[in-house]
């Protein structure tokens, strides 16, 4: 059957949600859809609490930030699908869908992708034995689906994710062998690492994970210092006994539904990959498809809540469900708190780099008159 | 004739230890104290300080701190011991009067102590504040205790 609706957005995670609550606010009608069997995205698997100020929900677990949010967008009259695949974006503003094993088609004047993003892989020799697996996918099993992937874990990356992650496994009463990181400093926020170190679990800098071997499994890792152009120095190799390796190396914007909708991307390797140029209130080189959270490039929950509001508000506005005045008003209040989210020794970075995509949103559309 | 300046004695009691070494964007200690004794200078991505005047101790800015980077440090509990708060979220729960060792900031232990109480509203969503007695000598060294699950 064919569905009709004002708004369609491919994600119910916290960009997704955010917009979707925005433009049910404005009286728009809209359907969320997420291949996953709850919504929420990464922030039912947060049980950590959140940086930021009060109005980013500052000092509350992502899991309770997460509950309120959708229990927020039930009572706005958000419809929300579950268990449905999008796997595809045609001309015309068209979605095909999955649900319950039949393909359906959507229309909507207006789309937002919000699909979020996948981690990234490490290749060494064993890194295809059981054990070895993306820090995000030993979070699930540990804060959704309550099963320990391991009981001595050794992570790569000292990100946030590997940070917090780990500091979660030992929550869950695994024991952490070590994080292994290739730069000579902690990637993620000290505070976070600090945590990790007040329980004795030592930080391996300027090292990197060599060998993952067993029999059958995982049962222990090799790693060994680095040097320059982050070559493995010969001798420094050291046997680490583990069942488990998580990999933190970093995440990768989930663009295929972007590049299906031959939206105009940028690489853009420090947030992740490729990602769909938008302009500053996350709409994309098409002007019904709309972009927020990780797929326009890696942050955090809250900036991707922070996006998906923009988002939302710039839709409604695009649909004439808001004035362009109001529409102003609400963008300017968003972009202040956005703001906010990306400043200091982390957040610079961030902040540069989002402003280069939307540079690169005005060249392209320079190019195109 | 007296002496017009006046020589503040040193603050005894509890006191709040900010370990906040960090410029990231993030505030909840400053509105969660009651007597305003956490601030900033300029945005909320700069460092927090502390008005030792101001704070009482309470310990609500340990449980608080989304980066469990707040401490309490009571260095004249008695003679010889004083006590030091910290933010606890793991399983089981010390429990007051239970024997535990006192480790440092790399989990190294550093001395024995007793658990001296365990504070866990449910407003702190599930993190407890606890306080261990230990030797006052190691006051600015130990920031937690051993919970076996490190290295």
């Amino acid at each position: 059957m064919t569905y009709q609706t004002q708004v369609a957005i491919i994600g119910a995670g916290p960009a997704g949600l955010s917009a979707a609550l925005e433009v049910a606010k404005q009286g728009g009608k809209v359907m969320v859809f997420d291949e996953n069997d709850r919504a929420g995205g990464q922030l039912f698997k947060q049980i950590h609490k959140f940086f930021g100020s009060g109005h980013h929900g500052a000092g509350v677990r992502g899991i309770r930030l997460g509950q309120q949010l959708l229990e927020q967008c039930i009572q706005s009259g958000v419809e929300i699908c579950l268990s449905t695949v999008v796997f595809g974006i045609f001309p015309g503003n068209e979605l095909g869908i999955v649900k319950d094993g039949r393909s359906h088609t959507v229309k909507a004047d207006k789309i937002l992708i919000a699909a979020g993003a996948g981690e990234k892989p490490l290749a060494f020799p064993g890194w295809d034995l059981p054990g070895v697996m993306g820090a995000g996918a030993a979070q699930t099993m540990v804060n959704i689906n309550r099963v320990r992937p391991g009981n001595r874990i050794l992570t790569i990356g000292s990100g946030n994710v590997g940070l917090v992650v780990s500091y979660q496994l030992l929550q869950a009463g695994a024991s952490v062998a070590g994080i292994v990181e290739g730069l000579p400093k902690i990637n993620g926020y000290a505070v976070h690492a600090n945590k990790l170190m007040r329980q004795g679990v030592p930080v391996y800098l300027s090292h990197t994970v060599i060998e993952a071997r067993g029999d059958g499994q995982v049962e222990e890792a090799v790693i060994a210092e680095v040097g320059p152009g982050f070559v493995p120095i010969e001798g420094t190799e050291q046997t680490l006994s583990v069942d488990t390796i998580c990999l933190a190396v970093g995440l990768t914007p989930s663009v295929e539904l972007p590049r299906m909708a031959e939206l105009a991307m940028v690489h853009l390797p420090k947030m992740g990959g490729y990602i769909p140029l938008h302009d500053s209130h996350m709409r994309s080189s098409n002007p019904d498809i709309y972009v927020a959270g990780d797929v326009a490039g890696i942050e955090e929950a809250s900036t991707a809540m922070e996006e998906g509001k923009l988002a939302g508000v710039s839709m409604a506005e695009a649909l004439g469900l808001v004035s362009a005045q109001r529409a102003r008003e609400l963008a300017g209040e968003i972009e202040e708190r956005i703001g906010e989210l990306r400043i200091g020794s982390h957040g610079d970075a961030r902040r540069m780099a989002k402003e280069e995509i939307v540079r690169g949103y005005e060249a392209w559309l320079a190019k195109q008159k | 004739m007296a002496c017009k300046t006046e020589i503040k004695e040193k603050k005894r009691g509890p006191l709040a230890v900010i370990e906040c070494t960090e410029d990231i964007p993030c505030n909840p200690c400053t509105t969660c104290c009651a007597q305003k004794a956490i601030t900033f200078e300029g945005s909320i991505n700069s460092l927090p300080k502390l008005d030792e005047d101001k704070c009482t101790g309470c310990g609500i800015c340990v449980a608080r701190c989304p980066g469990m980077a707040i401490f309490v440090v009571d260095r004249e509990y008695s003679e010889t011991e004083c006590l030091v708060s910290f933010p606890h979220e793991f399983l089981p729960m010390p429990q007051a009067g239970e024997e535990i060792v006192a480790s440092d900031r790399q989990g190294k232990p550093v001395c024995a102590g007793t658990v001296h109480r365990v504070v866990r509203p449910e407003s702190f969503d599930g993190t407890a504040v606890v306080t261990i007695k230990i030797p006052k000598e190691y006051a600015d060294q130990v920031r937690g205790i051993r919970t076996e699950r490190g290295v």
